[in-house]
């Protein structure tokens, strides 16, 4: 149920921000490359501290995606990091479905210090996937008829 | 909960405003819920603002305050001292990016720009009204630093952190120091000898009082943390008696008729088993391999004087404050049949052909032929895009050739051929590769999907490769040598270093430091600083840059007694948390433990070790854990003020009469400024009169007044008959 007029709300929940994912976003911002202003970033220390309650959060407050920055390989907390986050991110899902959340309104992607273009371009490809998706206010419905 | 907090909106020159319309965001949040000031400022960073911002904290009693401008990164510790300087608790600050997360990637888009700017402000806004206060954890700092590794990198800033005046204690597995360097004969790219180096710096080392090197020794446990860390070392014994005849060690060095394994020679050749690496190897005592002397009574008894085999392994404690690792590389060895390695008798890898170089005499010989052709094949177990080892060594280009060029000078008639994927020469080392293909060395550019074939036909070896300078034309070359060019792996210590102090380890497998390039030494342990090869690749004198980048980061810890370290960390609800381990499991750092309250168990939190990542955040099943300044409130309530309807006033000037404009504007004016219009009314006023009619505070007038001014509301005309005080008329009405 796309629309063409739809522009998703995106949470970007950011991670190890001080140190990689954040001043990669700021770099885009520095290289003026443009991406959906619809787009809002949370920085918090490691992507593996984030709740899934937020996520959920998100979602009922509105928020048709949610976009996860992780360090992968790189994180400087953990070696760990992208096993924990996919296990938060695991989680959030099973918890996206039992509202009626569709689960491919999540998803996560490295983002570097320097992944200007990279973030920018994932910004672009996810918010083209939510516009597809349609409102979250669509997912219950959906859900229901399929 | 926050009741009384001030916003500031920067223009930052015009960076944020030609895009965002901050006068007007400056004006929508004076009707906030809890936002007592807000404005727009031209530059938020300025002094004048900054002073201005520390009035307002006193002057409107702000138990909180939000700046709206550029990214954290920037001005995060600026503002945290602006809200000190005013009394604030700095955790009570909230700094959000509308700079380079709003108006710049959305230069496109004015309106929406703004719109995006309200909702970042107003999630800073609703989050800085859960803040809580939170006091920097301070810790004293003992004034002494533990270097682990006792290479080029960890001698020199041992020396530079002994002579800033700190207690050194330096811990060298090996029983000799120097690290890799002295396996070769001399470096790149002054050619240096390197025991020469190694032993000025050894020399150095001994001449300060306040470095005490341990050598043969291990760390075996590591307790406490930043400032104050209790480490347990292991020495093993040299089994030499330091008391014996020194003539009698030395005649024993010379004359052990029983051999073993030469470590220091890669296996090229055998060692006495009373020995040094190398006659200059420092300190200069022997070692005897003991277990081996055993195997031979009448040896043992020939040296029963100089040995003593009741040495035993001596445990030592000590305190540092802070801890530098440069524990070094080691060198990638090829699997066996890897370009031959094992399989051809004449397959070496870099290292060991430069021991055999240097072993070497008038003529290079080896296993009983002279060797007069050698093939150097590059980015051996470096650059995989494959394998594990997925980066380049950085020295190993430039090494190899080094290398050619000094046999080449040793042994006129020598052929050298260079099998490459690329010539990673840089800066001034590339002059040697000049040097080296001037002097007629063959270089033959192959690519990682075609690499070289190396075969033993019983005579020599046979390396066959496509040479892709030359359209791939596959080559046969004949040559006595084959050389490995072998790049830089981890150290296997690396991960019980890790496992003792914490440090996170990479997908490369060398230490993490938090950032490559703005916090190179630096490892999310507080006080554990990593220098040199254990971080990565590196050549000597990229080591030494680092390790004495971390060794003045330390210094800097030292010198301040003290430290102050930032109080996000995990708090545990002491009331829903009921002890089920799961977050101790989790922990990397063992920062959590159990702890017994009245009778009930639950976890404690030691937030001198807390990294504050979080990890153990999600994984509570009660939710019991929360991260300062990133609590559930404060999160969820910055999602809220993201989604709410953002209600912007539509400009257009076409249709609104100015005089309708300024009425608008009143509207929005604080009661005060309205109150102060109406005193003055179409007269003009000094600043007593106002403040007995208003029966307010002279000061407050003062200050309103002059934002007033500021603004261009009012503006002064005139001083009274005393002249002592200004009259101000209302601008503009």
């Amino acid at each position: 149920m796309s629309n063409e007029n739809f522009k998703p709300k995106i949470l970007v929940f950011f991670f190890s921000t001080d140190k990689i994912s954040d001043p990669g976003i700021d770099q885009a911002g520095l290289r003026k490359l443009h991406y959906s202003p619809a787009v809002y970033v949370i920085s918090l220390p490691c992507s593996s501290g984030i709740k899934p309650r937020w996520i959920l959060h998100a979602f009922k407050r509105g928020f048709d995606g949610v976009f996860i920055a992780a360090d992968g390989h790189e994180c400087s907390f953990s070696p760990k990091c992208e096993e924990h986050t996919n296990r938060i991110i695991e989680e959030s899902q099973v918890l996206m479905k039992a509202n009626n959340i569709s689960p491919k309104r999540i998803r996560m992607a490295a983002i570097c210090s320097v992944c200007a273009e990279p973030f920018a371009n994932h910004m672009d490809n996810f918010t083209k996937i939510l516009a597809g998706l349609g409102d979250i206010s669509l997912d219950k419905n959906q859900l229901q008829n399929s | 909960m926050k009741e009384r907090i001030g916003v500031y909106i920067c223009h930052c020159g015009g960076n944020i405003s030609d895009y965002v319309d901050v006068e007007e965001l400056g004006r929508m949040f004076h009707k906030e819920d809890g936002v007592v000031v807000s404005k727009d400022v031209m530059f938020a960073c300025a002094d004048s603002n900054q002073k201005e911002m520390v009035e307002d904290i006193k002057n409107f009693n702000l138990d909180a305050i939000v700046v709206a401008s550029c990214s954290p990164k920037l001005h995060l510790h600026t503002f945290r001292n602006v809200a000190s300087r005013g009394g604030l608790n700095p955790a009570n600050y909230v700094q959000v990016n509308v700079r380079e997360q709003c108006s710049w990637p959305h230069s496109d888009n004015p309106r929406e720009a703004t719109i995006k700017a309200a909702g970042l402000i107003r999630a800073g806004i609703k989050r800085v009204s859960h803040s809580q206060g939170l006091d920097n954890i301070e810790l004293t700092v003992k004034k002494s630093a533990l270097v682990i590794g006792a290479g080029v990198s960890g001698m020199k800033a041992a020396i530079d952190l002994a002579r800033l005046g700190n207690e050194v204690y330096l811990v060298e597995k090996d029983f000799f120091v120097g690290g890799h360097i002295v396996q070769q004969e001399s470096l790149f790219t002054t050619g240096e000898n390197s025991k020469e180096i190694v032993l000025k710096l050894y020399k150095e080392l001994k001449s300060h009082r306040n470095i005490t090197l341990f050598t043969g020794a291990t760390i075996e446990k590591v307790t406490g943390s930043l400032g104050n860390f209790h480490i347990d070392i292991k020495i093993r014994p040299r089994y030499i008696n330091t008391k014996a005849n020194y003539d009698l060690v030395v005649k024993a060095l010379n004359e052990c008729p029983v051999y073993v394994e030469d470590e220091f020679n890669l296996g090229l050749v055998k060692r006495r088993a009373i020995y040094k690496n190398y006659p200059d190897a420092m300190p200069n005592i022997p070692v005897a391999d003991i277990e081996v002397l055993k195997s031979s009574p009448e040896t043992m008894l020939k040296y029963a004087d100089i040995l003593d085999i009741n040495q035993q392994d001596e445990l030592l404690s000590f305190i540092a404050g802070g801890v530098l690792v440069t524990t070094g590389f080691d060198s990638y060895m090829p699997n066996s049949g890897e370009y031959g390695y094992k399989s051809s008798p004449y397959v070496l890898t870099l290292p060991e052909f430069n021991r055999l170089t240097e072993l070497s005499g008038n003529k290079l010989v080896y296993k009983n032929r002279e060797i007069k052709s050698v093939a150097y094949i590059y980015c051996v177990g470096s650059r995989q895009s494959k394998g594990e080892n997925r980066y380049c060594s950085r020295s190993c280009c430039t090494s190899a050739i080094f290398s050619s060029l000094n046999i080449k000078e040793k042994y006129k008639e020598i052929i050298s051929y260079h099998l490459f994927r690329d010539i990673r020469t840089y800066g001034k080392q590339e002059t040697l590769y000049e040097k080296s293909s001037a002097q007629g060395d063959i270089y033959i550019r192959f690519e990682e999907k075609e690499p070289p074939v190396v075969e033993f036909n019983g005579k020599s070896n046979i390396i066959k490769v496509k040479d892709y300078l030359s359209a791939k034309m596959e080559l046969e070359i004949e040559a006595d040598m084959v050389v490995l060019v072998t790049g830089m792996v981890s150290r296997k210590e690396s991960a019980n270093i890790s496992e003792k102090f914490k440090i996170p380890i990479g997908s490369d497998r060398f230490f993490n430091e938090i950032h490559p390039k703005l916090k190179p030494v630096e490892t999310v342990i507080k006080g554990v600083y990593i220098g040199g090869c254990c971080q990565g690749p590196k050549n000597i004198s990229e080591s030494v840059q680092s390790s004495l980048s971390a060794a003045a980061k330390i210094n800097a810890l030292l010198k301040s007694g003290t430290v102050s370290i930032d109080p996000v960390t995990a708090v545990i609800n002491e009331d829903v948390c009921s002890w089920c381990g799961k977050c101790e499991i989790v922990c990397d750092y063992t920062a959590i433990k159990e702890r017994d309250i009245n009778g009930k168990k639950i976890a404690m939190v030691n937030k001198a070790i807390c990294t504050g990542c979080g990890i153990c955040a999600p994984i509570c099943p009660v939710n019991a854990i929360e991260i300062a300044q990133y609590s559930d409130l404060e999160i969820e309530s910055m999602i809220d003020g993201f989604i709410q309807k953002i209600e912007l006033e539509v400009k257009d000037e076409s249709k609104e009469s100015k005089e309708e404009t300024e009425v608008l504007k009143m509207k929005e004016y604080p009661q005060l400024w309205k109150d102060i219009i109406q005193k003055i009314g179409e007269s003009k006023k000094t600043i007593p009169q106002l403040s007995r009619e208003l029966s307010c505070k002279s000061e407050i007038v003062t200050y309103n007044l002059m934002t007033m001014n500021k603004y261009g509301i009012v503006t002064a005309e005139g001083m009274d008959e005393d002249e002592a005080y200004y009259y101000y008329k209302v601008k503009n009405r």
